[in-house]
């Protein structure tokens, strides 16, 4: 480009000073912003608010293209169900897809069943939603995995509640604005889930690893018990997942773990539930109602 | 009289429009991601906010003052996930060195100006992302963010020429 003119301003004192000011404020309020970036690391709750304004603005406009977008999409899948091996093709998908969740959910009740009759009487949570809503974007610029669900705290979604789909968990709520909020995906770096094998029970960890895959780690590390095609579930250990939500299914052996892949891909769900976290007093709360005079004590986990 | 739909001999552009249009378009590009309908799995958008604001400084360098990373960077914080002062420190990091290197490299070519931009797109992507994920390996929060930085180095030259026809717009007389 053009060399610039105006680099040296020559003996005007006024433009010298005026120079120098923008280069201190310009330091200044880089580093300010820099330590502030390490603040809102450390404490991401309190400055997940300072973006509801942003998100309420852009909302309307997500809901819109994605209204267009998914019409699109749909008269895409229209065409393709004309040609019968493309129809056949996606019956025996969704069969699969049915299938798999069937598995899931037998093997999971056969586990919730054993230990039910073998331990002590655990209290199973309701599985009703507090509230439905969809996936409008995400953050798709930023390695972190934020994506924007289309209810809020009308509806009473609020920091903390864990979000599922049909087919498997999704994450869990960040923070809530008045109409929109920011869910914290499942792949996200930050996130960890508690959760154990769906065959036996076997407890372990999954890391999200950013790319849309997911780390499962044993809490024992002597040997690596994974087989490509396990379906860990939620184990509701650490108390904010309910149990017996599907989370993936292990695609390969590491050498610390195995890598597994989310049942549920939040590009591709219709619809999500929010629910209640899973903490002591909301499962007293459910417990409640159902048996009104018995209230039961020391039903605490 | 004036016909007034012709432009006058030596009229000066419009100076709103002249002021708005760099700024509109940095803040459009930065809150675009956040109005598509797509649900990402990993990093495939590239930082169409800074491309934005990288190339309008390398076209006019003298265009903005060099705190202007600071307003801009901090709106596109608020739509791009990352933690609040991210873009406010970097981008305005980015903007000194673009001043800097003004200053060294007496006319700059095409080659110049995509090299710095990568390497500005690079630099400053990573760092965003070893940010954000403090406790992570570094190595695989880089393997993140690689492909985007790639795309948005192949990326450059079509938003130079973007930001060159926002640049005519911008000063066209009526």
């Amino acid at each position: 480009m053009v060399r610039p003119v105006h680099r040296r301003p020559g003996q005007s004192r006024k433009a010298q000073y005026s120079l120098f000011a923008a280069y201190v404020i310009a330091v200044t309020g880089a580093v300010a912003g820099l330590l502030l970036a390490i603040l809102s690391v450390v404490d991401p709750i309190g400055f997940a608010q300072l973006r509801v304004v942003s998100q309420e603005i852009t909302a309307p406009v997500a809901r819109v293209s994605r209204s267009v977008i998914g019409s699109i999409s749909g008269i895409d899948d229209t065409v393709g169900a004309y040609v019968s091996a493309g129809s056949q093709n996606r019956r025996l998908r969704s069969e699969l897809a049915d299938t798999r969740r069937e598995l899931v959910a037998t093997s999971s009740l056969q586990e919730e069943n054993r230990q039910l009759k073998a331990l002590l009487k655990l209290q199973e949570t309701d599985k009703t939603a507090l509230a439905n809503g969809y996936l409008l974007t995400s953050t798709s610029t930023s390695s972190k995995r934020i994506a924007l669900l289309s209810i809020g705290r009308k509806l009473g979604v609020t920091a903390g509640q864990p979000v599922r789909a049909a087919d498997g968990l999704i994450g869990r709520v960040l923070s809530s604005g008045p109409s929109v909020s920011q869910v914290l995906l499942l792949t996200d770096v930050d996130n960890i889930v508690p959760v154990r094998r769906a065959r036996d029970g076997l407890p372990a960890l999954a890391y999200g690893r950013g790319n849309g895959d997911l780390d499962i780690r044993t809490l024992n590390i002597a040997n690596n018990p994974f087989k490509p095609g396990d379906i860990l579930v939620t184990s509701g250990t650490g108390g904010l997942y309910p149990p017996n939500i599907p989370v993936a299914i292990v695609v390969r052996r590491q050498d610390d773990g195995a890598l597994a892949r989310p049942l549920a891909d939040p590009g591709k769900v219709d619809a999500v539930s929010v629910l209640r976290p899973y903490t002591p007093d909301n499962i007293e709360a459910q417990a409640a109602p159902a048996p009104p005079p018995a209230a039961p004590a020391g039903a605490t986990p | 009289m004036n016909n007034r739909a012709a432009p006058r001999l030596g009229e000066p552009a419009s100076l709103w429009r002249m002021r708005i249009v760099p700024v509109a378009t940095v803040m459009f590009a930065s809150a675009l991601p956040l109005m598509l309908p797509l649900v990402a799995n990993s990093p495939v958008l590239p930082p169409l906010g800074l491309l934005f604001f990288l190339c309008w400084q390398l076209l006019r360098t003298e265009m903005w003052p060099v705190w202007i990373g600071l307003p801009l960077g901090l709106w596109d914080d608020l739509f791009s996930g990352q933690p609040i002062g991210t873009a406010v420190g970097l981008w305005t990091l980015a903007s000194i060195a673009i001043h800097y290197s003004s200053q060294r490299i007496y006319w700059r070519g095409f080659l110049h100006d995509w090299a710095i931009a990568a390497l500005l797109i690079a630099i400053i992507q990573s760092l965003a992302a070893l940010i954000v994920h403090p406790g992570a390996a570094t190595g695989r929060v880089l393997g993140l963010v690689v492909p985007q930085i790639i795309i948005s180095a192949l990326l450059v030259p079509l938003f130079m020429r973007l930001t060159g026809k926002f640049d005519n717009f911008r000063l066209k007389r009526r």
